[in-house]
């Protein structure tokens, strides 16, 4: 059960090596421990992640997950679930790709709407389902400031974001009347392992300053939130710049 | 007929709040019938919803609304004794029982609670040093237990060794050995329903201390300090110190002689539910407290009050936590034994240092506590603050766990919100007692709140 100033009891992780969810989980263990569960593939980095969360004082499990057999989403989200009650879920998996192959490449085009758009659609369905049975409980789910306008550097990821981002909005009012809480965390560019390389976007933030966030967002009980919080402004003035002036815009 | 609705319910402190299918209207029967049908997620009893935190909700499961269940069976103005069930109020039950002369032996700071929610919790009031907690004055209890079965439990005497454990691990267990649905209390006999009230304020937090330890203190029925909870240095601690007891009729004027007792209790105005967070801040807050402390004599002796004076200040304005706006707020109680007045000062100075605000400071000594495995009060100093949920009270709050666990003392489970399930264990030595007694009338853990799931009980 969250408690009343908002310190969870359990956190489930979908993407338990995703570096926005192992700081969240690290900045809620510094104020009280906690049970975490990292949902990912197994793998030594899965190990390390959960390692470093018992290093900060955590009672972790690993459950396996695969993004990309939705089939058994169902099942892992029952798993989850087992051990007792999940007051938090991070549905933090993604992949960014490299962006001129997803348009050029059908594989690779498909693989990253299957991770992206459609395994976080169905852990979405199972989460529901899972949470109203359980009366309480917030879903958390990473979409993107790439979702909100499409850019030609990119639109592919930006595109299965946009989908995330609608599907968890309108998720937010499905779940009301149960008292599920869903928050849709919009981070602009983020510096992670999976944007190792590429030139920080202007307002760039660490998956400590997401973490902030989105820890902030849980405990106010809000349903959408940016990170930085002024993304927000710069977003919805970016949103209404004509097309021509837009494509030359260096962003 | 009963029927059941999906609500989402919080406390009174309108924190963490869950969603639960709600029994709507219940009878003993439909009460039996919910309790054997029971799925996973259980059942718990709800009461009035004063509790602070979230022991009267179940996130998931089943919630039986008690206020349905509110029948006075029968009072006995000789032997002063009632028989109703728990889901009558004690305001009820004060304005049935003082045209009797009868008078309800404790009373809580406010009168909006059941019968069950004030044996469940087994609440205190200002006469807890002379007449102890609520469950030293319930003759008998009908309990629906996990079996569906009804069992009628008391104190001691004629019952069973089995029943008397059961009946003390009721009262004080939060709801979680059964379903409380109607009980016999002892009242007692009164002239009036008035009190003759001496107040004095004190500059600091010793010479408050200092007063209630000087032999005066067992003289007064009732006593109780508000403090101001923000003044820091020389004026830590300065309070308002109100002790009293109930008024003969002789001690009235003789406007009030004629219907000495009238229930004079007025509520004023309903707070609207339009009040912004932020409006409980440490300007607003600080005037209160100056003034608040200002308008105390400096020393007053024999003024006779009515008992929204006395007893329920708050109860003249209705709903009123919702000026502390959306996000809630919780209340901190605690009680440290004699001895460690060291530690009480500790937390007081803690409170006044952590800039949180707060209005509603009580401090009191207890007297002696009773057999129950989880009441709360125990001899000692017990003191309270409520403040609004922000940044910084979560520490604030396990800071002072820390001291209290120090200290031997304990929280208070009806208004605990935000404890660690190891810290309240270890606060209640005799848990592991009481969850034998659990264990042996509900096995399979068929009454469950979010309280007994957070705290792990």
């Amino acid at each position: 059960m969250i408690d009343a100033v908002g310190n969870p009891q359990s956190l489930l992780l979908l993407g338990g090596t995703s570096e926005i969810a192992l700081a969240t989980a690290e900045r809620y263990a510094a104020a009280r421990s906690l049970r975490v569960l990292l949902a990912a593939r197994p793998s030594e980095r899965l190990d390390a992640a959960a390692d470093r969360l018992r290093g900060a004082g955590c009672t972790v499990s690993t459950l396996p997950f695969d993004a990309r057999a939705p089939e058994t989403h169902a099942e892992v989200v029952e798993k989850a679930f087992a051990d007792g009650d999940i007051d938090v879920t991070l549905v933090a998996f993604g992949l960014l790709g490299d962006q001129e192959k997803a348009w050029t490449d059908v594989p690779t085009a498909v693989e990253l709407a299957q991770v992206n758009y459609l395994a976080a659609v169905s852990v979405g369905v199972a989460l529901s389902s899972a949470l109203q049975r359980q009366g309480h409980g917030t879903i958390v789910a990473l979409s993107s400031a790439a979702g909100e306008r499409a850019r030609r550097s990119n639109f592919v990821y930006g595109s299965t974001k946009a989908g995330l981002d609608v599907f968890y909005t309108g998720l937010t009012e499905a779940l009301r009347p149960a008292g599920i809480k869903v928050c849709v965390v919009r981070p602009g560019f983020v510096h992670t392992r999976m944007t190792r390389g590429m030139t920080a976007a202007p307002l760039s933030v660490t998956p400590e300053q997401v973490a902030d966030v989105i820890i902030e967002s849980v405990a106010k009980g809000r349903e959408q939130a940016w990170a930085p919080p002024q993304m927000r402004f710069v977003m919805s003035a970016l949103r209404h710049v004509p097309r021509p002036i837009f494509r030359r815009l260096p962003i | 007929m009963s029927k059941t609705a999906r609500r989402s319910l919080t406390g009174w402190g309108r924190t963490a709040p869950s969603t639960a299918r709600v029994l709507c209207d219940p009878t003993v029967e439909s009460i039996q019938h919910a309790v054997t049908g029971a799925g996973q997620r259980g059942v718990i009893a709800r009461g009035l919803g004063r509790a602070y935190g979230d022991p009267a909700q179940n996130a998931g499961g089943l919630v039986i609304d008690m206020p349905g269940l509110d029948r006075i069976h029968s009072i006995d103005a000789d032997s002063a004794v009632v028989d109703l069930d728990a889901g009558v109020s004690l305001d009820t039950l004060m304005r049935r029982a003082l045209p009797f002369g009868l008078w309800v032996p404790v009373l809580p700071g406010t009168r909006q609670v059941t019968v069950g929610g004030a044996i469940a919790a087994d609440i205190h009031g200002k006469n807890h040093h002379t007449q102890g907690s609520f469950g030293n004055h319930v003759l008998s209890m009908d309990l629906v237990t996990a079996d569906g079965s009804v069992r009628t439990l008391t104190p001691g005497g004629a019952s069973s060794p089995e029943d008397t454990e059961l009946f003390w691990a009721t009262v004080g267990g939060m709801g979680l050995t059964g379903v409380l649905v109607r009980a016999t209390i002892q009242l007692k006999h009164t002239e009036t329903a008035y009190f003759v009230v001496d107040t004095e304020r004190t500059v600091d937090l010793d010479e408050l201390m200092a007063r209630l330890t000087d032999g005066t203190d067992d003289q007064y029925t009732y006593s109780v300090a508000w403090f101001d909870s923000m003044s820091t240095g020389s004026r830590m601690g300065r309070a308002v110190l109100t002790r009293g007891w109930g008024a003969r009729r002789e001690d009235l004027p003789p406007k009030l002689r004629r219907d000495p007792l009238r229930f004079d209790a007025p509520q004023l105005l309903t707070a609207p539910p339009i009040f912004p967070s932020g409006l409980v801040n440490r300007a607003t807050i600080a005037a209160f407290n100056e003034v608040w402390y200002r308008k105390a004599p400096v020393h007053r002796r024999g003024e006779v009050q009515n008992i929204t004076q006395f007893f329920h200040p708050l109860d003249l304005v209705g709903d009123w936590n919702r000026v502390y706006g959306p996000r809630g707020f919780l209340q901190y109680q605690f009680v440290v034994p004699f001895g460690a007045e060291q530690t009480f000062r500790r937390a007081v100075e803690t409170i006044s240092a952590s800039g949180q605000v707060s209005f509603l400071n009580v401090l009191k000594r207890f007297g002696a506590g009773n057999e129950a495995p989880l009441s709360f009060p125990t001899p000692g100093w017990t003191l309270t603050v409520d403040i609004p949920i922000g940044p910084g009270l979560a520490a604030m709050c396990d800071r002072l766990d820390e001291l209290v666990l120090a200290a031997g003392g304990r929280l208070y489970l009806a208004k605990e919100s935000r404890t660690s399930a190891a810290a309240l264990h270890r606060m209640y030595p005799r848990l592991e007692e009481w969850r034998k007694v659990r264990a042996t009338v509900d096995p399979d853990g068929i009454f469950a709140s979010d309280l007994s799931r957070r705290l792990q009980l």
